[in-house]
């Protein structure tokens, strides 16, 4: 293989980890970074750097859009941001103290248990979820247009305090893995503050940049960040999330839900093995 | 509340939606132009980028030795692909960075007291990430 084929491939396959982090509110890391070691023998360290890369792309290229057509909760990810940077840092601080090996055994069962979780919530069910002062008080609740029903959805934000917990903790994965962790937030934003599915991957998209970019100084100082590998991950995933950023506002809810919840039961299997190894 | 107040409400929000919305826009067109150009100066610098398998595996196997914004810089002032690939890269990055900073003063003018507290906040625990993985890397 000669370097430019090796950018072509490394582009091609971007763009679809960008199209598909756009719709689902993740980094796209999980593509990316298995693509890049084993079909392209990239060194792990730089992949894991040009994955840092690709959930910032994926997270600005998207929210760009989102934030627009109000499908992003900007007061709710505002505010769980200071769970997930506070997170990141504490995750950073902690890396040299745990090993990576429990970490991928306790990240992955939570992973699969959200999944079902959120598979069992396919049906729709009206959330029951208490009124919460905080929420009206910062003001969180939202609404916004819903080209695939054609009709305006007005939702109400539930436990935010519980949510920023969640985010916490997906900050600390954030801090340890490397990762953007959006396969955490959603779950978070859709079982515990009862936000609809399209919400809670656009916010969770529009924060995972602020998570990984305060990750990326590190790697950056490390030299993991390497301009021949990053270059075509970075043009690709600006492309393809730009891109994708135009299909979720048309797209079911459900086809949301069931795409979400395969590949977070995907990841969660892909993190067990690597912790059992 | 009385509805004045929720319409003027809702115009705010919509000034930081739409500020946002272009700030991002503006850093994810300059990045990818930047990147772009970077990675086809490189092939244009080195033409046996286009045909030696040899090189590649030297390529991908190998720390950045751009690692510090100086660097970066002075390789950009020499005109490099690669110099100015990590110049977009770090364009890229601080576009999250510079969306936080800029949302707090928006809130500021806007007399939002509570999310000028969130937003710096957590400007502060970005800049305090930098700090510490910078030194500690």
């Amino acid at each position: 293989m000669t370097p430019l084929i090796f950018s072509l491939l490394a582009f091609g396959i971007s763009l679809g980890a960008g199209v598909l982090g756009a719709l689902l509110g993740i980094g796209g890391g999980i593509i990316v970074v298995p693509a890049l070691t084993l079909l392209l023998k990239v060194d792990i360290r730089y992949a894991i750097g040009a994955s840092i890369v690709s959930v910032i792309a994926t997270s600005s290229g998207a929210a760009a859009a989102y934030v627009r057509e109000r499908l992003t909760n900007l007061r709710v990810g505002m505010f769980l941001e200071l769970g997930t940077t506070a997170g990141a840092l504490t995750g950073a601080y902690l890396a040299g103290v745990i090993g990576g090996r429990w970490l991928y055994l306790i990240f992955g069962s939570v992973l699969a248990y959200s999944s079902v979780m959120m598979f069992r919530k396919r049906d729709g069910a009206v959330s029951t979820a208490p009124r919460s002062p905080v929420a009206d008080r910062l003001q969180l609740h939202g609404s916004f247009f819903d080209e695939a029903q054609h009709k305006r959805i007005d939702y109400r934000v539930a436990r935010p305090g519980l949510g920023l917990g969640l985010m916490y903790v997906a900050g600390i994965s954030s801090g340890l893995l490397g990762i953007g962790s959006g396969g955490l937030k959603v779950p978070a934003m859709d079982l515990a503050m009862g936000l609809p599915i399209k919400v809670s991957t656009a916010t969770s998209n529009f924060m995972i940049g602020v998570t990984a970019a305060a990750c990326a100084g590190v790697y950056f100082a490390r030299g993991d960040i390497d301009p021949f590998i990053a270059a075509p991950v970075a043009a690709g995933v600006l492309l393809g999330a730009t891109g994708g950023s135009r299909l979720l506002p048309r797209l079911k809810s459900s086809l949301v839900r069931s795409m979400f919840v395969i590949v977070l039961f995907w990841i969660a299997l892909e993190m067990i093995l690597r912790g059992l190894r | 509340m009385n509805r004045s107040a929720a319409a003027s409400d809702d115009e705010r929000a919509r000034t930081v939606e739409l500020l946002i919305s272009r700030l991002l826009r503006i850093g994810v067109f300059t990045s990818f132009a930047v990147i772009v150009l970077g990675a086809v100066l490189s092939f244009v610098e080195r033409s046996e980028l286009l045909t030696s398998p040899d090189l590649l595996v030297q390529l991908i196997n190998r720390p950045n030795p751009l690692r510090n914004v100086t660097d970066v810089l002075r390789s950009v002032a020499r005109f490099e692909g690669r110099g100015i690939v990590m110049l977009g890269l770090l364009l890229l990055i601080a576009t999250p960075v510079l969306r936080v900073f800029v949302s707090a003063f928006v809130f500021f003018y806007q007399r939002d007291r509570i999310f000028v507290l969130i937003t710096s906040g957590v400007f502060a625990l970005l800049m305090l990430s930098f700090l510490i993985g910078t030194a500690g890397g």
